[in-house]
Parts: structure tokens; C-alpha cells; sequence
């Protein structure tokens, strides 16, 4: 490894740590700083992980569609990469955040689940991740993956909207956002800092699970790529020697 | 548009010539609609929302058999490399395999709507829920079509074709069930919003699927 891959790798290291740390801090903070909810209880601590999965599940696919722009413009894998990461990432938070919604809305509303706007948008988006990795699996080969799959990030992206606004019109009962009122936050104080916090420490987090998971999907790339090469060099040994004065020229060059 | 013409033409004349899928979609469409009776007892007071339900699964069933047959079958005979060869980009292909495919949708609806309205005295022929069904019909056409590209290649089309295709879908599914169920309902307060919502979608799927149809079919 060379000193430029080591210097990267400290730094992922490192915002892995911080993140986990300030995640810690978030959770202590949740029980500890923030008061019990007069009406829910205890229930409503769950808030404070609930609200960052489900950020981040947006979040993520964000990331994706970026990165599927990035690559139907460029061609370039890197970009790819970004999407097939994010997209990960992407599903993980949104189960997460379904369950967690699931956990908190069992006690609070008396029932797993409610057909309302962000609920089913959240549900949907799951299931074009859902596709997103169906669509990968069946396409065959990589190049192909990267480009079906790319589409439908940007058709998903542009889709998600639309399907929260007709949901919404269909029928609507979660509470209305109390963060980001228009007459200002609806929180006491304490609860707000502890958001605040678990939202920046999830959010980290989110940024080192990127770095890693980019890393693994480079390396995948890359065997990917040997193993091309070394079966393209392994028939191209097993075809009989047509050019037999220029065939011991190639592989003479190989091995200087 | 010369080119799409002509591009919907030959696949019509093939239907016409083969006759292969638009009986077969019509005689399940009609299974659809009977079966639905037995699952939520449409001949009942109050029948009218779920009789638009009922109506729009049977489309929405009816068009995944259709759409994306005609590419499919141009793959198995080895015709679609030729059609991506000739001078053509990727738009106009598209449009001209969703023209195929909203008008194979159209002739089921031609005699399945009648037959609907029949067995479960409903307005369906009512102008204003032809409309819906057309509206609602392009969009499954155009996103169909559009993904149909992709999942016409093999094993895998029955499976990922309604998984890519539904959870899309859904604007159009609450929209076309709505506005169809204030019709049958004679209730019309809403009706604008939901119609405004299925032509507002039909507009961008149509614009983006013409845009990236190109990026699907390249192989």
C-alpha cells in the first residue's frame, strides 16, 4: 500500500470513530438529557433514531441518483460505485426506519403501521430499492447493471414526489413536521439538541459506512476486471496459433 | 413521426397477422373482471369505489401481459438488432413501441369496458371514464414500455416487469381509481385534482421514458 492509500484509510478510520462516538453521545443524551414526553412516555425516544433512518434513507437514495446521473453522463465507474454504495446503505435505513416507525407507532397510535403519506412513500421507496437490486442481479453483466439500474434511479427519484403528493391527497394522518415548522421548532429545547446530535452522528456515520462500502465495491470491480483479463488470456491461449510469428512477440512483451 | 407510424403499424400488422396476444389479454382481462366479482361482491350497495378498483386491477393485470410482448418477441427472433441498427434513436423507437402497446391496451378496453359496465351496472362508458381509462392506460403503456426494454430479455420478465413497474405505478393507481370511483359515485368534487395528477404524470413518464429508453435498449 502506498502512503496516500494509508492517509485515506486513517482518515475513513477516523470519521468511522467520530461518527460512532457522537451516535453514542446521541443515544446517552435520548435517555439521559432529553425529558419524557408528557403524552407518549418513554415511546417517544425512539424519535430521536427514528427521524435520522429516515433522513438518511432519502438521503441515500439522493446519493444514488446522483450517482446514476454521474454515471449515464460520464461512463465512468466510479460513479456507479456510488450508486451500487448508497443504494445499500439506502435499503439498510429504510427498513430501519420502517421498523423503528412500526416499534414507535404500536403504543402511540395503537396500531404497526398507518396508510398515510410519508409511511407509504417510505414503503414504496423500499421497494424500488427492492427493484433497484433485482434489476442488478438479472441484468447479466456489469456494464449492463450499471446502466438499467442508473434509469431507474432517475425515474425513481423523479417518481418519489409524485407518489407522496397523490398518497397525501389519498388520505393523510401522521402528525404534521414538528422540526421544521414555518413559526420555528415545536421542541422543547433539550429535545431538539438531542435530534440534533443523533442527527449529525448518524449522518457521519452514514458518510465512513459510504467510504467502506466504495472500497468494497472498487475491490469487487477490480477482481471483477482480473478475472476478465485472466480468462481472456486463458482462451486466447487455448485458440490454436494461427499467427505464429507475431503470437511469442505478444507474450514476450507481457513478461518484460 | 413518419417513423413512429410506421413503427406501430408493423407491429400492429404483425397482431393483426399472428393474432398473439391481444386475444389472449382480452380473454384474461375478462376472467379478471368476473374473478374480481367473487373477492369484493360487486353487485352491492355502495359497489362503486371498489367496482373502479376492480376496474383498474383488470387493466393494470391485462397490461402487463401486453406491454413489452412485442419486444419481447423481437428478441426471441433476433428482429430487435435490426430495428436498433436502422437510422432510428431511441425516442422514436420508443414512442412507436408504446403507441403499439396503448393501442393493443385500447382494443382490450374496447371490449372489456362494455362488459364491465354490463355485469356490474356501472357508468363505465360514461366520456369522462373513457377519458380516465385513456389517460391512466398511457402511463402504464409508457412506463411499461420503458421497462419492458429491460426486463423482455429472458428468464427474469414476469417477475421484474410489475416489481419495477408497480410501486412507479401508484400515482397513476390512486388517481385512475379515484377520479373513476367519483364518476360511478356521481360525486364529482375532486375529480379535477385526480385528473390533473394522472395527465401531469402521463407528461413526465412519457418525456423521461422517450429520454431514456435510448440507455435501455442499446444492447
Amino acid at each position: 500500500m502506498n502512503g496516500f492509500l494509508d492517509r485515506r484509510d486513517r482518515w475513513l478510520n477516523l470519521t468511522g470513530l467520530l461518527g460512532v462516538a457522537i451516535v453514542l453521545v446521541g443515544i446517552y443524551m435520548a435517555f439521559q438529557y432529553a425529558p419524557t414526553d408528557r403524552v407518549q412516555g418513554h415511546a417517544q425516544r425512539i424519535f430521536y433514531i427514528h427521524v435520522p433512518m429516515a433522513w438518511l434513507a432519502y438521503l441515500a437514495y439522493a446519493v444514488l441518483f446522483v450517482g446514476a446521473i454521474g454515471y449515464l453522463w460520464k461512463k465512468d465507474w466510479k460513479w456507479d460505485r456510488l450508486a451500487r454504495a448508497s443504494a445499500e446503505l439506502g435499503f439498510l435505513f429504510t427498513t430501519l426506519v420502517l421498523i423503528s416507525g412500526s416499534l414507535w407507532g404500536r403504543p402511540i397510535w395503537g396500531t404497526w403501521w398507518q396508510w398515510e403519506a410519508r409511511l407509504t412513500t417510505t414503503l414504496i421507496l423500499w421497494f424500488i430499492y427492492l427493484g433497484y437490486f433485482m434489476l442488478r442481479s438479472y441484468a447479466g453483466d456489469r456494464e449492463k447493471a450499471a446502466r438499467h439500474s442508473a434509469v431507474l434511479g432517475i425515474i425513481g427519484m423523479i417518481d418519489i414526489p409524485i407518489i407522496h403528493q397523490s398518497v397525501k391527497w389519498w388520505r393523510t394522518l401522521h402528525p404534521e413536521p414538528v422540526v421544521l415548522d414555518t413559526t420555528g421548532p415545536n421542541l422543547p429545547d433539550s429535545m431538539l439538541y438531542t435530534l440534533l446530535v443523533c442527527f449529525v452522528g448518524f449522518t457521519v456515520l452514514y458518510a465512513f459506512l459510504m467510504g467502506m462500502k466504495y472500497r468494497v465495491e472498487s475491490a469487487r470491480d477490480e477482481i471483477g476486471e482480473r478475472e476478465m483479463t485472466r480468462m481472456f488470456e486463458a482462451s486466447a491461449a487455448q485458440q490454436p496459433a494461427v499467427d505464429t510469428t507475431s503470437a511469442p512477440s505478444i507474450s514476450g512483451g507481457m513478461e518484460d | 413521426m413518419s417513423r413512429v407510424i410506421a413503427l406501430i403499424w408493423k407491429d400492429l400488422l404483425i397482431e393483426a397477422r399472428s393474432r398473439q396476444f391481444i386475444g389472449a389479454m382480452l380473454a384474461f382481462t375478462l376472467i379478471v373482471i368476473v374473478t374480481l366479482n367473487f373477492a369484493f361482491d360487486l353487485i352491492r350497495e355502495g359497489r362503486e369505489m371498489n367496482g373502479a378498483g376492480a376496474l383498474w386491477v383488470a387493466i393494470l393485470f391485462s397490461g402487463l401481459i401486453g406491454i413489452g410482448r412485442s419486444i419481447a418477441v423481437e428478441r426471441d427472433r433476433g428482429t430487435l438488432d435490426g430495428l436498433i441498427l436502422t437510422p432510428i434513436d431511441g425516442g422514436t423507437l420508443f414512442l412507436g413501441k408504446f403507441g403499439a402497446s396503448l393501442a393493443s391496451i385500447i382494443v382490450v378496453e374496447i371490449v372489456a369496458l362494455p362488459v364491465f359496465a354490463a355485469l356490474y351496472d356501472l357508468p363505465a362508458l360514461d366520456p369522462l371514464v373513457l377519458g380516465i381509462v385513456l389517460a391512466g392506460s398511457a402511463g402504464l403503456a409508457g412506463l411499461g414500455t420503458l421497462f419492458s426494454a429491460v426486463t423482455s430479455g429472458g428468464r427474469s420478465r414476469e417477475v421484474l416487469l410489475p416489481l419495477l413497474l408497480f410501486p412507479l405505478m401508484i400515482p397513476v393507481l390512486i388517481a385512475a381509481v379515484r377520479a373513476t370511483g367519483e364518476v360511478f359515485q356521481g360525486d364529482r368534487d375532486d375529480i379535477l385534482r385526480w385528473i390533473n395528477l394522472l395527465i401531469g404524470f402521463d407528461a413526465i413518464f412519457i418525456v423521461l421514458a422517450y429520454l431514456g429508453f435510448g440507455f435501455l435498449i442499446e444492447d
